[in-house]
């Protein structure tokens, strides 16, 4: 898959600058800088407490950060509140299901690629008759291989067809910039087969960030690795730099960590 | 300036009442987040205990206070186990519902036995009249609700910052599952919690009789200012709400004295204009 | 997907109205109360059963139509279809005013704040007695007739018939409107309210939108009132009125569009009927109801009967 070499050349799809955060007197993210370039596969793993999440809730806006900025492409949207941020091309997925549990799968993607076309204003014509919408959704819902569940409520769904509307409402807003909060979380690291099929099979323009604890996804997804540890990061290189890495083994001694 | 030191004292007294109600609806929120407009109930019946054992049983005023709260502590407690605790998971709702209907229960109950009229307390010789404090006269009654709520205040610090018991209840407010998770009965905690605020509430609802009246429509009538005072104040924060108290206690009390067209207009607005400022409350812990 | 087609069950249940005209002409007063009250519950509905924001004081909405028609009534202007709007954009006005205290905090503090302005406007109501007639309530509330033609007669035909066309036109567009995608976008909001900023939606402004709709809708209600027992009390903004409005439709069931309908009808008719016989009774069965719904069947009547009807289905 070709990929965009040199960051320094193009203007990063979504960078950092010593993004800090403060709960109280506790020091979640500390000085992060970060910076990806278009169509990256960029990971980003520590233990937990690092502060992985956190990370993400500021770059999606759900928190603000203590100090630092973030810049999406050359936008500056530090300021900017989540669903702003989403119409700008940046989504997430969470790491604990954040679904629409009385909605149907194909009501809840529906309803995503609704509010990015900006149908949601509209209140005299039926759902129904949002063909191209409706489309839409089903096509991605296919891609996914979710198309036999569209009409399931998304509460009775098993776990692992869960995950994947997860990735499906947050790829309905057409983002260039996804951030993967645990994808494969709960799901036993024998099966997270289908979850690295649908990463693979995304747009190679899409610039991704995943946030994982599986290393077996973490290593074959990944280009470039940051470690996280206390909030701060640790290092950041290819797979193989992560992989030799005295500290690195260090703070995860006792995991398996892919030579 | 001595009718200021008045209004003052009034507001202070009208606050610390509020306050002796509220505690108990700001734990029970700020713990087991559960929205109990049935609060005001556990008030009316510590009330009613006093009537009944000084009218019907001879009791004097003083020793029903503490009848009073053990009273409706126990009611607490019953209520708490049999049916409040199935709702804890439940939405907002569900519980505003739940609880409305527990106080149209105790109100047509408190009417089929009191009678909708006012009940008359007589105030022991001691507690009435004036007193003399600073060159200012005070209501000798208000005095001592005063006295005895800022005991309460300080026995309830105490029982917070020192016991076992405070440290468990802080605990479980934080974060109810790490404390389930360290040991701490969460279930019990939650009981005696609602005991005590319900028993506290009833101690008010006794001290209130002469101040608030008493009649079957108290929890609602009343119910309003005590969800006041909590949202205002921060649920679960006991200074919050004393603070909320003695604020909305003093703008009420003069806004009635400076400006009796408003009437209770004063304090709505400004808690319209205090929860815009703090939607989560003066000392919430929601940012 | 919803498509807005009706289902037999539909136009059957707005056939009962019609045939109650017709078959029970002695009760038509206590008729259009219920329709009134119906029109009241549906516009609760639409913010509390379908994005989830529960309010103790929609009665302020209803009261402030109420008197806006009222008031243009006793000051000279007496037609009816202009009353309706009146009250309806007042409501809309205070609505929008309202609504940003409402979209933001947590639910208690919305609790709070929509409990806040109701009783804000009560006591408001209750002081400028010069206006709104205070405790002895508004009247001389004189209406001509309905498009020039229908007079309100003492039986109330021309009041019941009224009431239940502008119910039946606004239901028609609430209907409308939770079936489009701004009602797919306010059920997201109850389901999810975590994921609708994360995919994009502009959540404070679709319960905007919502709330101020539902405002005008409880203020049209409250001109119906005023216009059809031609008089207006200082109930209509009073605490009482906006828990039995939330009573009715809990009763009947959130979010399920007739469950408004359905719990409005069955607690004036059975009030009606019970109340008579001793108050303070009623109040307790009406507590203990209360009680049993939450506890046993929190999707009120017509969930229940969904759930009945799903447990036939599966029976071999």
């Amino acid at each position: 898959m070709a990929r965009a070499a040199g960051a320094q050349a193009v203007t990063p799809a979504l960078r950092v600058a010593a993004l800090t955060r403060y709960w109280g007197g506790f020091r979640a993210n500390d000085a992060i800088d970060l910076s990806l370039a278009p169509g990256a596969r960029h990971a980003l793993i520590g233990p937990n407490g690092a502060g992985k999440t956190t990370l993400v809730n500021l770059l999606a806006g759900v928190h603000a950060p203590t100090s630092g900025r973030i810049y999406l492409g050359d936008e500056d949207i530090t300021q900017l509140p989540q669903h702003r941020r989403v119409g700008l091309g940046l989504a997430r997925t969470f790491q604990i299901n954040t679904l629409f549990a009385g909605l149907t799968v194909i009501e809840s993607v529906v309803l995503a690629v609704c509010e990015r076309t900006g149908a949601s204003r509209h209140w005299l014509r039926t759902v129904a008759g949002r063909k191209a919408e409706i489309a839409e959704a089903q096509a991605l819902l296919a891609m996914l291989g979710l198309e036999a569940d569209a009409g399931s409520v998304t509460r009775n769904l098993p776990y692992g067809k869960q995950r994947l509307v997860e990735i499906a409402l947050a790829l309905a807003t057409r983002p260039r910039i996804l951030l993967l909060d645990e994808p494969a979380a709960g799901i036993p690291a024998g099966e997270s087969a289908a979850l690295f099929e649908a990463l693979s099979r995304l747009p190679a323009e899409m610039t991704l960030l995943l946030i994982e604890h599986d290393m077996d996804l973490v290593f074959r997804f990944a280009e470039r690795i940051t470690v996280l540890v206390g909030g701060s990061v640790l290092m950041e290189g290819t797979p193989a730099d992560v992989a030799a890495d005295a500290r690195v083994k260090a703070v995860y001694l006792g995991e398996d960590v892919h030579a | 300036m001595s009718t200021i030191a008045g209004i003052l004292f009034d507001g202070i007294a009208y606050g610390s009442l509020l306050f002796l109600i509220g505690v108990g609806l700001s734990v029970t929120l700020g713990l087991m987040n559960f929205v109990n407009l049935a609060h005001g109930a556990f008030a009316m019946l510590g009330g009613y205990a006093t009537v009944v054992a000084m009218n019907r049983l001879g009791v004097p005023f003083l020793a029903c206070l503490p009848i009073a709260f053990a009273v409706s502590a126990i009611a607490g407690v019953v209520l708490e186990r049999l049916l409040y605790q199935r709702l804890y998971r439940a939405s907002h709702l569900d519980q505003v519902l739940f609880s409305i209907g527990i106080a149209f229960m105790a109100i047509a109950a408190a009417t089929y036995f009191f009678g909708p009229g006012q009940q008359p307390v007589s105030l022991p010789q001691f507690l009435r009249g004036q007193v003399n404090v600073l060159g200012v006269d005070l209501g000798a009654y208000r005095l001592f609700l005063v006295a005895v709520v800022a005991v309460v205040t300080l026995v309830l610090a105490w029982l917070v910052a020192r016991t076992r018991f405070g440290a468990q209840v802080r605990a479980a407010v934080d974060n109810q599952q790490a404390a389930a998770g360290v040991g701490i009965h969460v279930n019990r905690i939650f009981a005696l919690t609602f005991a005590l605020g319900s028993g506290l509430a009833g101690l008010g609802g006794a001290l209130g009789v002469d101040v608030l009246g008493l009649d079957p429509t108290f929890p609602v009538k009343y119910m309003v200012y005590f969800l006041l005072v909590v949202a205002v104040g921060g649920a679960g924060s006991i200074k919050g709400t004393l603070v909320a108290a003695l604020v909305l206690g003093i703008f009420d009390v003069a806004g009635k004295y400076y400006v009796p067209q408003a009437g209770a207009f004063v304090i709505y607005a400004l808690m319209l204009v205090l929860l815009l400022v703090f939607p989560a409350g003066l000392y919430g812990r929601r940012a | 997907m919803p498509d807005g087609r009706w289902s037999r069950r539909e136009v059957a249940f707005w056939l009962a109205p019609v045939a109650a005209f017709f078959l029970l002409p002695g009760h038509l007063v206590l008729g259009s109360q219920i329709l009134i009250a119906a029109l009241f519950a549906l516009s609760l509905d639409l913010i509390l059963g379908y994005a989830g924001i529960v309010s103790l004081g929609h009665a302020a909405f209803f009261g402030t139509g109420a008197y806006a028609a009222g008031l243009l009534a006793v000051h000279g202007w007496g037609e009816p279809l202009t009353g309706l709007a009146a009250g309806g954009l007042a409501a809309a006005v205070l609505g929008f005013a309202t609504s940003f205290l409402v979209v933001r905090g947590s639910d208690l503090t919305r609790l709070m704040v929509t409990l806040g302005i109701g009783l804000l406007l009560f006591e408001a109501a209750n002081k400028a007695a010069f206006i709104t007639g205070g405790v002895d309530g508004l009247s001389g509330v004189v209406m001509w007739k309905l498009l020039g033609v229908f007079s309100f007669d003492l039986k109330g035909r021309t009041a019941y018939l009224y009431s239940l066309v502008v119910l039946f036109l606004l239901f028609l567009l609430v209907r409308r409107l939770v079936h489009s995608p701004f009602g797919l976008a306010l059920r997201g909001i109850k389901e999810g309210g975590r994921r609708m900023p994360a995919i994009g939606a502009p959540v404070a402004r679709h319960l905007v939108r919502a709330y101020t709709i539902s405002a005008a809708i409880a203020g049209v209600a409250g001109a119906l009132l005023a216009q059809t027992t031609q008089f207006v009390g200082l109930d209509v903004l009073g605490f009482p009125r906006s828990a039995e409005l939330l009573i009715m439709l809990v009763l009947g069931g959130a979010g399920m569009l007739y469950g408004g309908l359905v719990g409005a009808a069955v607690f004036l008719a059975a009030q009606d009927w019970l109340a008579g016989i001793n108050p303070a009774y009623w109040q307790f069965w009406l507590g203990l109801l209360l009680v049993l719904v939450v506890l046993f069947a929190r999707g009120g009547l017509l969930g229940a009967l969904a759930t009945w009807r799903a447990r036939r289905g599966r029976r071999p």
